[in-house]
């Protein structure tokens, strides 16, 4: 009983919370909701007995994508000092042009895909997960969620750490920024980022080495290692000109890098894309995911700063 | 229950009243500095009296350590946020409220 | 005990739903970003309950996360997305 009214306010709840985020008009509000959103949505995979997924979604959903909308709410408002709100008259002249029942075409399309989707699915499923078990000692590591991601299906890692890698470029695209101090931190966040920097790559460290038996891994400790990152940012911490252009961008690749190394070798050694030999499949998992931590930590720290990073004298 | 059953019951309920009152104290303060100071009391008694409760029932020291660790991480982080938001509300104006 | 926990994780869930006006009521920046504060530490509490019923360590790991990640968001807040001028109507 207890159990169903705990499940039934937590579903219910996350649902009021989207619909609210989505309708609000005031976007600080809006970015508030989703953040709480992101809480209960660690909770409810928690309930749902996923706690790799609880943790991926407690450091990026609750963590480090609320500073980044609120980061991007900061330039929104910045690029649109000159007009009086974000709504502006300009904006409402280009909604008129496309009738505004448009996107619901394709948003009906797709839900009725997934509708289709999910009637036509088996009752009972029987799963992959059998077969995990089964091969789990190959793997090379002892938790199924990291024998998966990073051996039976490596390719999907792979493949995710460029995606980041792709949005980064993107960013990095439009515009340049410069590496500028922002306002003194003031002794009280200045204290905060001392003390808490080391416990977050403590703590990182911990979930990259835990993820071999139990949850955790290259992903969660990315991203404690990265809101590392959005913390010393915030306090006003920049890296020396000189370091964020070659040492950054080959911290940045290192993770993907490795990766297709890893691959490629395998490739020749064993004839197969990302099939590692038993013996060596632990050690190598080892290898792929600390790569990989930092890359990601560097990359989610680097999309906060918002702009590849540019030297003082070079931005005018 | 044995004796240790009884404290935990007691540190964990005491700890849930902190969190009902400092949810009150953000819905009914009339301005953000005493919310603020209603909040920092859940943050800090009321966590910490549930990380007490949650330590007698600990199976392991290691679950201890993560336990107290969590918790000086939320004080930590909670004073310094409130002294900042505290800080942010003066530079920008808004005036402390008077009955 | 068991039921103690769940009781009581429910009761926080509760307590934080109560808690959400805040953000709709403001009437501050700042005030919404308390509410998502207190979600923060309430999230941790409950957590932790979830993770002694389930008896899942991992899950204390969850707790920690969270605990370490809750200063970013409202720092975030305070350094970037507060506006210099908000508008005082800050008394009920």
């Amino acid at each position: 009983m207890l159990q169903w009214a705990l499940d039934a306010l937590l579903g219910l709840g996350l649902l009021w919370l989207a619909w609210c985020a989505l309708m609000s008009p005031n976007l600080l509000k809006a970015i508030v909701l989703f953040v709480a959103f992101g809480l209960l949505m660690a909770l409810a995979w928690v309930r749902l007995d996923a706690p790799d997924i609880a943790l991926a979604e407690a450091a990026i959903g609750a963590g480090l994508t609320g500073a980044l909308l609120l980061a991007a709410l900061a330039r929104l408002r910045f690029a649109y000092a000159d007009e009086e709100t974000v709504g502006s008259p300009a904006q409402e002249e280009a909604k008129v042009r496309f009738p505004q029942w448009l996107p619901a075409v394709p948003l009906l399309l797709v839900v009725a895909g997934l509708g289709y989707v999910v009637l036509s699915l088996p009752p009972y499923a029987t799963g992959l997960s059998t077969e995990v078990t089964a091969n789990l000692e190959s793997s090379g590591v002892s938790n199924p969620v990291t024998a998966v991601l990073l051996n039976f299906r490596g390719y999907d890692t792979l493949l995710e750490l460029v995606v980041l890698l792709v949005a980064l470029l993107g960013v990095w695209s439009l515009d340049g920024l410069a590496l500028g101090r922002e306002t003194a931190p003031g002794p009280v966040l200045d204290t905060l980022s001392r003390f808490l920097t080391p416990v977050f790559i403590l703590v990182a460290a911990y979930l990259l080495w835990v993820g071999a038996h139990a949850p955790g891994g290259a992903f969660q400790a990315g991203s404690v290692l990265g809101a590392a990152g959005v913390l010393l940012l915030l306090a006003g911490w920049r890296f020396r000109a000189g370091l964020t252009e070659l040492p950054l961008r080959l911290v940045l690749v290192a993770g993907p890098g490795a990766f297709v190394i890893v691959a490629l070798v395998t490739m020749l050694m064993e004839g197969q894309l990302l099939e590692y030999s038993p013996e060596q499949a632990s050690i190598l998992i080892l290898f792929l995911e600390t790569t990989a931590t930092f890359s990601i930590g560097a990359t989610l720290a680097a999309l906060f700063f918002g702009g590849r990073p540019q030297d003082d004298k070079e931005h005018t | 229950m044995i004796p240790s059953d009884y404290l935990s019951v007691a540190l964990l309920i005491a700890g849930a009243i902190f969190f009902l009152a400092g949810t009150l104290g953000l819905l009914r303060f009339p301005d953000v500095y005493t919310r603020l100071h209603a909040l920092t009391k859940a943050d800090n008694v009321g966590l910490g009296l549930i990380v007490m409760g949650l330590v007698v029932q600990a199976e392991s020291w290691a679950a201890v350590g993560k336990l107290l660790l969590i918790w000086v991480l939320v004080l930590l982080a909670g004073a310094s946020v409130a002294h900042l938001v505290a800080r942010g509300a003066l530079q920008r104006g808004i005036r402390l409220w008077k009955r | 005990m068991q039921t103690l926990y769940l009781a009581l994780a429910l009761f926080l869930l509760v307590n934080l739903g109560a808690g959400m006006w805040r953000i709709f009521r403001g009437p501050t920046a700042a005030d919404r970003m308390l509410s998502a504060q207190l979600f923060g530490t309430t999230a941790v509490a409950v957590l932790l309950l979830l993770a002694q019923t389930k008896e899942n360590t991992a899950l204390l790991d969850v707790a920690l996360v969270f605990a370490l990640l809750a200063a970013v968001t409202a720092v975030a807040f305070v350094r970037r997305a507060w506006t210099d001028q908000e508008v005082d109507h800050d008394s009920e």
